[in-house]
């Protein structure tokens, strides 16, 4: 007993003397640093910039590698910039005959894109462009020496060099580097002049555990015009390809790091440019521990940015531009943890020790307010803490798709359309978006989210299907015109008007987690409003992937993230062509409409203007006819984020953001103490309680003792 | 002694030779190497062909245990499973699906794993034990009363709400520790307190009440009677010699589960943010990492049959009248 | 058990079984025997059969008299007994006939399976609001915008569309729901006391004793049986009855989850999920522990070193992982023949019974090593040296020396494994390997409650309602299986 008192006044001591809050995860001796707090759910896969595509990858890869071009920061809609360029890419067209042309249209045969880059960009330190004399140091490890690398930081010495065109061209050989299985490499050999056959070209020549030098093999489609210029030539027109150029796709890697990293007992220790990037940009990556934490800090080389000076109508005045024209980037350091569950993260959000966070849905509430108006803001509690919040359309879609190729919902007859426009109407998006995404969306009208071109508001841009406009709102159809339109495709109640089988429909879901269960329930409550029974099928993501492409799904739910704001980017997972199971391509609806077909070949290669709007008014009005597709919602993103928190916009298209973000550490560290006080009283209750709970016992122990000895 | 243990070794192998059978069969009827592929290669415009070369780099566009297409002996060894489950064997576990090293991994995470599960068995098992010798001492009495029922209400509760209830206490509501997160190095007490105290909550109920039992069997018999009648206090009798026998079948059985303390907590780890092998294991599960999770399978299994040979071994040295043979 | 073994209970017993069979051929739906029902069904039988079998062996009655003697015991046992009745109205389903269309002679069934319990439940099972409500709320949880008639919008707490709708007032909630607990008292004080006198009558009979001299018996606890406490267990179970079916058709008593389905609800659906998976994995591996681990300690030689090589291999592998990859299996394996499942409770139905199989797979090691060590020791006892000396055949050794002494070790198991199965159906859903996501358990309610706690202000009541309603089998099951392993261990009697 007396042990156990001691103890706990020891650690009561222990715990006084750390000063500051109890409960911060990070070393006392970071507090005053000017650091960045964030945090990673999942280990990032890939930050090869040849391989990497999903988002969580790309905040990391978007702050080391720099593409030549770059999103602007602050203006809107988005608008391109040049980053290590000079300038804009120049774009020329040509004829079969290699006339150049005045511009796109039909006769073009192939583009070229002429890139010129800044000169003096350094890259980051690295041990790969250390010299030897005429050799690199580290070029030609022996297997004793690769033996002793555990990382990178086994090989001490670190050098830099100038960026280059090469460097870029390098790059874009790598996409079709037999080993490396670029996502692009596809799409990309449809553009890039002469890539397919590179990429058969490189499969002869590879041999596994060697490395290919790239600069032996030359690639038709990109041409070096001097140290800091290069084309690149493209097949036909393809107007969207420049939005790929500001990928880290494109981003320049050296040869030197290609070919250190190509050392067999390196690669068997994962050090390889999946894991240790190498880049011109404002942060490296320093601490690469996905099992814990990834630390990006300031790149010594770095050759200087500044703030941008211009913005939207309304940034000056939101504080936008306090910093213009200062140098970037303002903080030394991002610490991402990791975080798996939602919950930890978002508690730590509000107690300080993570400078930003999204919205889980189910913490919404204490989140967001709404005035009278039924304007959003920031609930009480929040405000109180000073938290800022930010929102803006996501440019993404989640839809519910029709198998079009299943006899009962696909197909273009009238009976299978109107039963797809029943269930669409059916279907409350309204009080989807209410319940699972506390209001952070808003119901589709079609297939292009706001944000990007094409998309229209209001009436205008009402999908007449669904929708009515009433008392200039528009407003979700009754159900007793679902109901109509459902007797009309032969199945009044929700029967089969023949034979009277209730109609079934099957949704293939993959659906794991506790909160899976909710929205399976919604989904069957919208069925049975029609008398519909919908059968939900749920599988691992595995099984559905292969439903999908064998087309035996019939009902699917599937989400869409812009890769670039243009309606190509999404008009094209309806189109023919890109039908997923006769084509495995993105069309997963397997719609194939030869009118639809026709209107996005034309508007694919038009600038966007009014005449596009046209075209894309037209397919739009097709599709919300076909309904093949529910079209479902747009997601809407939000960001909350502390007082100290300085010059956050969400930019949905930009990935380098991190630069433009500068921290009040003395503000954060003040208010995390205000936060975070230790409640200690409970603690000495239970102790109390505990002892009270023994002393009865303690005393008849006594008692029994002294009898004992009498 | 030693000839004893070369034996058991030897009839160690048959077990992991068919724990490598099952398990591999079990995951490659689950997850066909095109599964994997398109698990790892992401969903944003994957061709067959990239498909094709990712089996192809690791070997699994080979057949699983048999290779008409080769000669001879390597019928046998160019295929999957030979490849794959042969190497386990000295404990080269190759890489995950996504190209990490799962040796390395492995290393590495099995520090916060045996951080976290062995403050939690040595306080588990002190505070058992003074809890059951409580009982012990006032048998029959009130407090031995209470105490077995609490100890039943203990065990009778889903070690999910002692987690729940826990985080949500402590470190929400009474700011005293980190919600989740990990430091390593000295700095990692404070995220393994409450882990370990709600560890050591969570198996009070069922602990206490088994010692309590040995205890209890421990008092029942002659010699104890014996030291009574010698005029031994109660206190004597109680610390000098129950606890010393009864200190023998607990701690044999404490050594079973020493080995698959490597294997960490699946729920506390994950629930705690806590970067060991538990959480390893169920992110890979809930990846699909077929290797990870056949690696962790195999490294199980050979742990829990080192702890099958500790606990023989220990029996020989606590009780010199058991022989090994 | 022991009140089954007398004729009277028997001949009471079957006239219900032909009343039920009756109203199952003529009400007009279709029913539906899932895998687990008719395991389920077929436990029951078991148990029933052999409850017939031992009815006139007083020693095998013995340690069941013991287990009731104990109050404690028998106060568990009355509380197992009505959630075993619960998940047994729960197992038997059916399809609802869909109302017959013009023109078509042919009967079509509803595509969803219901059970007894949901069809008792009706009122409460489909009351549903829109998102989530607390308990005895008349409003939602959280502000919605509505449109007020003079067309401003205003953000306010919208009333539910049944919790309290009744109330016309809303001041007068309190009176209403005191109310209604007076009532539901006064009915189940009085159902049970008519029940107590129908039972204390009977007893009188049976011990020719006065009504009066009988109650004097009973209240002073001078039975056999600890019938006072019985039937005061059943007066709080009743009360509870009464109470949350009296209240829940007005009130969310638990309230409502995040699509507005009634918590009450859900957790009384998941008492059968826990009972199945709680005695079915034992049960379906029963044959192969019992089995295998009295033939490898009977025979010894090669069929003992075959058999304990099986069972080490098959316990070395850590039992998650094993779980976990069984699981994948059958996912794949539904997925695949989506003809054979054709609703949804079917397809949930054998996920649960595959999860059974694999928690069984993974168990019965412990069980099969006990019984092998339990027939070494059997098979030298004088009286089985005996019997093989004087050339009895194996089989009949096996069954008639051998198999009955080692069933009290079976018993006891089954018992004890229980409620930890019961636990692990709640962290295998939690690590996304329980149950199907859309079945109703504690397991996966615990887990839509993680994300609930760190609502502001917090949503507690799905965590309460499961960690109470899980707390108390679990702990009536641990309360039980203590007596039991007393009883029936002839080395714990102390």
């Amino acid at each position: 007993m007396r042990i156990f008192t001691l103890l706990l006044l020891l650690m009561v001591i222990f715990l006084v003397g750390c000063d500051g809050a109890w409960n911060n995860p990070y070393p006392a001796e970071e507090s005053e640093q000017n650091i960045l707090y964030s945090s990673f759910q999942e280990r990032p896969k890939h930050l090869d910039p040849a391989i990497s595509y999903a988002s969580n990858e790309i905040v990391f890869t978007g702050q080391i590698y720099e593409p030549v071009v770059q999103y602007h920061y602050l203006k809107r809609p988005y608008e391109l910039i040049p980053l290590a360029g000079a300038a804009m890419p120049t774009v020329s067209y040509f004829d079969a005959t290699g006339n150049e042309l005045a511009g796109a249209g039909e006769a073009v045969a192939y583009t070229l894109y002429e890139i010129t880059i800044q000169p003096g960009i350094q890259y980051q330190p690295h041990p790969a462009f250390v010299r030897d004399g005429d050799d690199y140091l580290y070029h030609n490890l022996s297997e004793s020496e690769q033996a002793q690398v555990y990382t990178l930081d086994d090989l001490p010495q670190n050098d830099s060099r100038e960026l280059v065109a090469d460097d870029y061209i390098y790059q874009i050989k790598r996409l079709a580097h037999p080993a490396l299985h670029s996502p692009i490499l596809g799409l990309m050999s449809g553009y890039i002049d002469g890539l397919a056959e590179y990429s058969k070209e490189l499969q002869q020549a590879h041999k596994s555990g060697e490395w290919l030098d790239l600069r032996d093999y030359s690639l038709s489609g990109v041409e070096r015009v001097d140290r800091y210029t290069y084309r690149i030539k493209i097949e036909g027109s393809y107007p969207q390809f420049v939005y790929w150029l500001a990928m880290p796709f494109f981003a320049p890697v050296p040869w030197e790091a290609d070919r250190l990293y190509s050392q067999p007992g390196l690669i068997e220790k994962n050090i390889t440019l999946d894991w240790y990037p190498v880049g011109t940009g404002p942060f490296m990556l320093t601490v690469n521990n996905p099992n814990l934490q990834m630390v990006m800090e300031r790149n010594p080389n770095f050759h200087g940015e500044s703030y941008p000076t211009e913005g939207e109508p309304g940034d000056k005045v939101a504080g936008m531009l306090v910093d213009a024209g200062k140098p970037l980037p303002f903080i030394d350091k991002v610490v991402f943890s990791l975080e798996k569950e939602s919950i930890p993260y978002w508690n730590k959000f509000l107690q300080g020790y993570y400078d930003a966070s999204g919205i889980s849905s189910d913490s919404f509430d204490q989140a967001i307010s709404f005035d009278m108006s039924g304007q959003m803001g920031l609930g009480e509690s929040m405000q109180a803490q000073g938290i800022q919040l930010k929102t803006t359309p996501a440019g993404s879609i989640f839809y519910m798709g029709f198998n079009m190729l299943d006899p009962v919902v696909g197909g273009e007859s009238e009976r299978a359309r109107l039963l797809r426009q029943a269930i669409s109407i059916a279907v409350d998006y309204e009080e989807f978006i209410s319940i699972f995404a506390n209001g952070r969306g808003l119901a589709a009208q079609g297939p292009l989210p706001p944000g990007i071109f094409g998309y229209l508001k209001g009436e205008q841009g009402m999908n007449p299907y669904v929708y009515d406009w009433v008392d200039g709102q528009v407003q979700r159809k009754s159900i007793d015109e679902a109901k109509q339109l459902l007797a009309d495709a032969g199945y009044p109640g929700g029967r089969d008007a023949e034979t009277g089988k209730p109609l079934t429909i099957h949704f293939d879901v993959t659906a794991s987690g506790p909160d899976d269960k909710a929205w399976l329930n919604w989904y069957r409550k919208q069925f049975e409003k029609l008398g519909i029974q919908l059968m939900v099928r749920n599988t691992d993501y595995n099984r559905f992937r292969e439903k999908m492409t064998n087309g035996n799904a019939q009902l699917f739910r599937w989400g869409w993230n812009a890769d670039y704001p243009d309606p190509e980017n999404f008009l094209f997972l309806l189109y023919g062509p890109n039908g997923k199971v006769n084509h495995s391509g993105v069309n997963a609806a397997n719609y194939a409409s030869v009118e639809f077909d026709a209107l996005f070949e034309k508007l694919k290669n038009m600038p966007n203007g009014p005449a596009r709007q046209a075209v894309i008014d037209e397919t739009v009005k097709l599709l919300r006819h076909d309904a093949p597709w529910i079209w479902g919602m747009y997601s809407v993103s939000f960001a909350l984020y502390h007082e100290w928190y300085q010059n956050l916009k969400r930019n949905m298209m930009a990935n380098n953001t991190l630069k433009y973000a500068r921290i009040d550490t003395e503000l954060r560290e003040q208010r995390r103490a205000e936060w975070n006080p230790p409640v200690v009283w409970p603690i000495a209750l239970i102790v109390l309680a505990i002892l009270l709970l023994i002393a009865p016992a303690f005393i008849a122990y006594r008692q029994r003792e002294k009898r004992v000895v009498s | 002694m030693i000839a004893y243990i070369i034996r058991r070794l030897m009839y160690v192998l048959p077990i992991l030779v068919g724990v490598n059978i099952l398990t591999f069969a079990l995951f490659f009827v689950v997850n066909t190497p095109d599964d994997m592929a398109h698990m790892q290669l992401g969903m944003k415009h994957v061709t067959e062909e990239a498909v094709d070369n990712w089996k192809a780099e690791r070997g699994y566009d080979r057949p699983l245990f048999y290779n008409g297409e080769q000669a001879g002996l390597t019928t046998l060894t160019d295929t999957i499973f030979f490849d794959n489950s042969v190497r386990l064997f000295v404990f080269d576990f190759g890489q995950s699906d996504d190209g990490r090293d799962i040796g390395h991994d492995i290393s590495e995470r099995m520090w916060p794993s045996l951080a976290l599960a062995i403050p939690t068995l040595i306080i588990g098992l002190l505070v058992n034990l003074t809890f059951a010798m409580l009982m012990a001492f006032f048998r029959g009495s009130y407090v031995d009363l209470s105490g077995v029922i609490l100890c039943v209400v203990l065990m009778s509760i889903s070690g999910l709400f002692y987690i729940i209830g826990g985080q949500w206490l402590v470190s929400k509501i009474l700011h005293l520790v980190p919600i989740s997160g990990y430091q390593p190095g000295l700095d990692a007490w404070k995220f393994l307190i409450l882990p370990v105290i709600i560890g050591v909550i969570g198996g009070i109920g069922s602990g206490a009440r088994w010692y309590r039992t040995i205890f209890l069997e421990e008092i029942a018999r002659d010699y104890v009677r014996t030291a009574r009648a010698k005029g031994l206090g109660e206190q004597m009798v109680l610390f000098r010699h129950v606890l010393r026998n009864a200190l023998v079948p607990i701690l044999t059985g404490v050594v079973v589960v020493i080995p698959l303390l490597f294997m960490g907590s699946l729920v506390m780890e994950s629930f705690f943010g806590i970067p060991g092998l538990g959480s390893y294991t169920i992110d890979a599960i809930h990846k699909q990492d077929f290797a990870i999770v056949r690696s962790m399978v195999f490294l199980g299994s050979v742990l829990y049959i080192v702890g099958l040979i500790l606990t023989d071994i220990s029996y020989t040295l606590v009780d010199p009248r058991i022989r090994l043979n | 058990m022991a009140l089954l073994a007398n004729n009277r209970a028997f001949i009471l017993f079957s006239g219900l079984l032909l009343v039920a069979v009756i109203v199952a051929i003529s009400v007009p739906v279709k029913w539906v025997v899932l895998w687990t029902d008719a395991l389920i069904f077929a436990l029951i039988t078991v148990i029933l059969g052999s409850g017939w079998l031992v009815r006139n062996k007083p020693y095998l009655l013995a340690p069941w008299r013991r287990v009731l003697k104990r109050r404690l015991a028998s106060a568990a046992l009355v509380v197992l007994l009505s959630y075993v009745l619960i998940g047994l109205l729960d197992s038997v389903h059916f399809r609802e006939a869909l109302p017959p269309q013009v023109g078509s002679s042919e009967v079509h069934y509803s595509p969803h399976t219901l059970s007894v319990l949901d069809k008792l439940l009706t009122p409460i099972r489909i009351q549903e609001e829109k998102s989530y409500s607390a308990p005895f709320a008349i409003h939602l949880f959280s502000k919605e915008s509505t449109q007020r008639e003079d067309g401003t919008t205003v953000r306010e707490y919208p009333r539910l569309q049944y919790g309290g709708a009744h109330l016309e007032d809303i001041q007068q909630r309190q009176t209403d729901i005191t109310h209604t607990l007076l009532m539901a008292s006064s009915y189940s004080l009085l159902a049970w006391l008519l029940l107590s006198a129908l039972i204390i009558w009977i007893m009188a009979q049976r011990y020719s004793l006065s009504y009066r001299q009988q109650v004097e018996r009973l209240v002073r606890g001078e039975m056999e049986l600890p019938w006072r406490t019985l039937l005061l267990t059943l007066l709080a179970v009743m009360l509870f009855a009464f109470v949350a079916m009296m209240l829940g058709v007005k009130y969310h008593v638990f309230g409502t989850d995040k699509v507005g389905q009634d918590v009450l609800y859900q957790t009384l659906k998941s008492i059968r999920t826990g009972l199945v998976i709680g005695t079915l994995t034992t049960l379906i591996m029963l044959p192969f522990a019992v089995v295998l681990g009295v033939a490898a300690g009977y025979f010894r030689g090669w069929i003992d070193d075959t058999i304990q090589y099986i069972y080490t291999t098959l316990n070395s592998i850590p039992g998650v992982l094993l779980i976990a990859a069984a699981v994948l299996i059958m996912q794949a394996y539904i997925a695949g023949n989506p003809e054979l499942f054709e609703t949804m409770e079917e397809r949930a139905d054998a996920r649960l019974f595959f999860l059974c199989l694999i928690l069984g797979i993974t168990s019965w090691t412990g069980l099969c090593r006990l019984l092998r060590g339990e027939a070494l020791k059997l098979r030298e006892l004088d009286y089985v040296q005996a019997a093989h000396a004087f050339g009895v055949p194996q089989h009949k050794i096996l069954s008639s020396h051998i198999f009955p002494n080692v069933l009290h070790i079976v018993l006891i198991t089954l018992v004890l494994d229980f409620s930890g199965l019961v636990l692990a159906e709640a962290v295998l859903s939690y690590v996304g390997i329980g149950v199907d996501p859309t079945m109703h358990s504690w397991g996966n309610m615990i887990n839509g409650a993680r994300l609930e706690m760190a609502r502001e202000p917090m949503v507690w009541w799905s965590l309460m309602a499961a960690f109470i309603f899980m707390f108390i089998l679990v702990l009536a099951a641990n309360l039980f299986a203590d007596a039991v392993r007393d009883a029936f261990d002839p080395r714990a009697q102390h």
